[in-house]
């Protein structure tokens, strides 16, 4: 562990730059605790390997067959060296589709959170720092949609709001907002009663220099670490909605989309159609979740040692 | 009043608030929702507009939205929640006639992401850093990274189509179903009634991938949560008295680590109940269970307000009062906590 890990007080006039100095921070300045970050690395690894393959096969050409104007495969077939994942019944190559498929996961999972983080902290931060009756409602209202189960409700705010990329990452992102409200509501608590806060009000500072410059700052660690486990969900929750039918509209290859077409298949045994789909949304999952493992071992040494 | 009966008021009416606005909300989100139910029900082809008001005014879907809201306000306090679009049946009928098979599915789901994930945790806790126990964890993360519906389809193809040990989907298989009475809704329960064996293996069948299914969604969050909870209380120095007195470690971690363990786990059931929630609308549109989860799903895609609203209140009243009993278990499991 390098000497800097400790150290938690960012000195940044706004949460962005705070935001990207911690990355740039953690990640090139702490090569040397990166080195022994197995799991970090990994995930880093997958999710890059993920964004990359997603971004150029949307070129066409770039796929081993076009994922879908190309029609000439056997229908239904099974995985074979022409066609490594098998067939569909439209007569597609499944492994075009399958590495093609993520657009939609990873755009809305990213938007999503970035929304969820956004619109959260900051409920958060004003809830926390100024109390009293807004904090009470606000946190009723927060708790009422933490408790409430958060697939129901995404899939019912999508159905509100339409099929497609733009009503999903709304729909997903609402659902996050209490998990950063609560997140950083709990840190400013606690940063609110030390005695560094007391000082800069002691000096005249107002209470929004005091927000944006002195205690949000120290909630970025616990946002960070939170959000990469959301995108690991976010991942899980596109492809459940997509599955529904909630997603992009057809020809569009899609993870969860290309199940729900596989399931009616299922029952003549074309068991690809569903398995490499759901082991790709599994992979790009895994891959957030170990960010975030290795993100929360970053931030909190000691959690090393009693990890679960 | 004693401090117990209390501290349930005080949460009950807690909840109202909670509940309203989430009623609140579900019920002005469906007004801004582009289909139109008067349309979803009719068909949209060939209506006379005659005919479009007529229905318009028997849904009450043509007063101005505020006097919809008290309306709905006023039904559900005496228990009301109207009458579905689709069926035209009461809502809170529907949703009693399908809660059995959602209790059913939850309570085997749990049942077995208890066994199989607090005792995948137990053994790695038992076993940290061997290699049982890297296996363990990785059991543990992967789950958390699996989509449920693909779990469950996994199953059907494999379990069901290519093996044929279990039923592809339903309750109960067709030729048993022309006879088969359900009395209580719990399916199993009412097998155990008609005493017919063959039915009981049927009904038990039906129910083995649905609740391995949903059970899985929870096995790696209970199997983590347990592993470290277990860790952390066999650390603790009257684990480390217990040995040094020559206890037997069985004797150690099964009477005085296990119930310990348990508490921070018992402390989240109620989130974990709604994940569970979460879970079985996907579950059971895999395994067309006809729960009220699915129930809730088919309404969304009819454009069935009053379904939709009475379905989320449903499962959101049933949750709270799941929290409820959490919370006041909590005395039982952990005799320091008193109210």
């Amino acid at each position: 562990m390098s000497e800097n890990m400790g150290q938690t007080e960012i000195e940044n006039p706004t949460l962005v730059v705070g935001v990207i100095r911690w990355i740039v921070r953690k990640i090139s300045s702490g090569r040397h605790a990166l080195r022994r970050q197995t799991i970090l690395k990994v995930g880093l690894i997958i999710v890059f390997l993920f964004i990359l393959a997603t971004g150029l096969t949307q070129i066409e050409g770039l796929t081993p067959y076009h994922p879908t104007k190309y029609r000439d495969a056997p229908r239904l077939e099974g995985p074979s060296i022409r066609h490594l994942l098998g067939t569909d019944q439209l007569k597609r190559d499944v492994f075009s589709r399958v590495i093609s498929g993520g657009k939609a996961s990873i755009i809305v999972a990213f938007g999503a959170v970035a929304l969820s983080m956004t619109v959260g902290s900051v409920l958060g931060w004003i809830s926390g720092f100024t109390g009293g009756f807004l904090d009470r409602v606000l946190s009723l209202t927060m708790d009422a949609i933490y408790s409430f189960p958060s697939m129901i409700l995404a899939i019912t705010l999508v159905a509100v709001l339409g099929a497609g990329i733009a009503p999903m990452i709304w729909s997903v992102g609402f659902v996050y907002i209490p998990t950063y409200f609560r997140v950083t509501r709990a840190e400013v608590l606690q940063v609110r009663e030390t005695t560094y806060i007391e000082a800069v009000r002691a000096v005249g500072a107002g209470n929004v220099r005091i927000i944006v410059r002195h205690v949000a700052p120290n909630t970025v660690n616990a946002i960070m670490a939170v959000s990469s486990f959301n995108l690991a969900d976010a991942i899980l929750t596109v492809a459940a909605l997509s599955f529904l039918g909630f997603g992009l509209p057809p020809p569009a290859p899609d993870w969860g989309f290309d199940i729900q077409n596989g399931q009616k298949y299922l029952q003549s045994g074309s068991w690809w159609l569903i398995t490499f789909p759901g082991l790709m949304i599994i992979a790009l999952s895994l891959g957030f979740g170990l960010i975030g493992e290795g993100i929360s071992d970053l931030v909190n040494p000691k959690r090393r040692r009693k990890r679960g | 009043m004693g401090g117990i009966s209390r501290y349930i008021l005080q949460r009950l009416l807690l909840t109202i608030p909670m509940l309203l606005i989430l009623l609140t909300f579900v019920f002005l989100i469906l007004r801004v929702m582009p289909g139109d139910p008067v349309m979803a029900m009719l068909g949209g082809r060939n209506v006379s507009p005659e005919l479009i008001a007529e229905y318009r005014h028997r849904m009450g879907v043509d007063c101005p939205i505020l006097v919809q809201y008290a309306e709905y306000l006023g039904g559900i306090i005496h228990g009301d929640f109207g009458d579905s679009f689709r069926t035209s049946q009461p809502v809170v009928k529907e949703l009693f006639l399908r809660f059995p098979a959602t209790l059913e599915l939850a309570f085997f789901g749990l049942l077995f992401a208890g066994i199989f994930g607090f005792g995948s945790g137990l053994i790695a806790a038992v076993r940290v850093d061997r290699p049982i126990d890297h296996a363990v964890r990785i059991f543990h993360i992967g789950s958390f990274a699996t989509p449920l519906f693909w779990f469950g389809l996994m199953l059907q193809v494999f379990l069901a189509v290519k093996l044929g040990w279990f039923p592809v989907a339903g309750r109960v298989g067709g030729r048993i179903a022309f006879t088969f009475q359900s009395i209580t809704g719990f399916s199993l329960f009412d097998s155990l009634l008609s005493g017919d064996t063959k039915v009981m293996a049927d009904v038990a069948k039906h129910l083995v991938l649905p609740s391995i299914t949903l059970g899985f969604a929870l096995t790696g969050l209970l199997g983590r949560m347990s592993r470290a909870s277990m860790l952390e209380v066999l650390d603790q120095d009257y684990v480390t008295t217990a040995r040094a007195k020559g206890v037997k470690e069985r004797i150690v971690i099964m009477s005085h680590a296990l119930r310990n363990a348990l508490i921070p786990i018992v402390t989240v059931f109620g989130l974990q109940f709604a994940i569970l929630m979460g879970g079985a609308v996907l579950t059971e549109t895999v395994f067309s269970w006809p729960g009220v989860a699915s129930f809730l799903v088919r309404s969304i895609e009819g454009r069935d307000w009053p379904a939709i609203q009475g379905s989320i209140v449903f499962i959101a009243i049933f949750i709270s009062l799941i929290n409820l009993i959490v919370d006041i278990s909590y005395s039982v499991i952990d005799p320091r906590v008193r109210y």
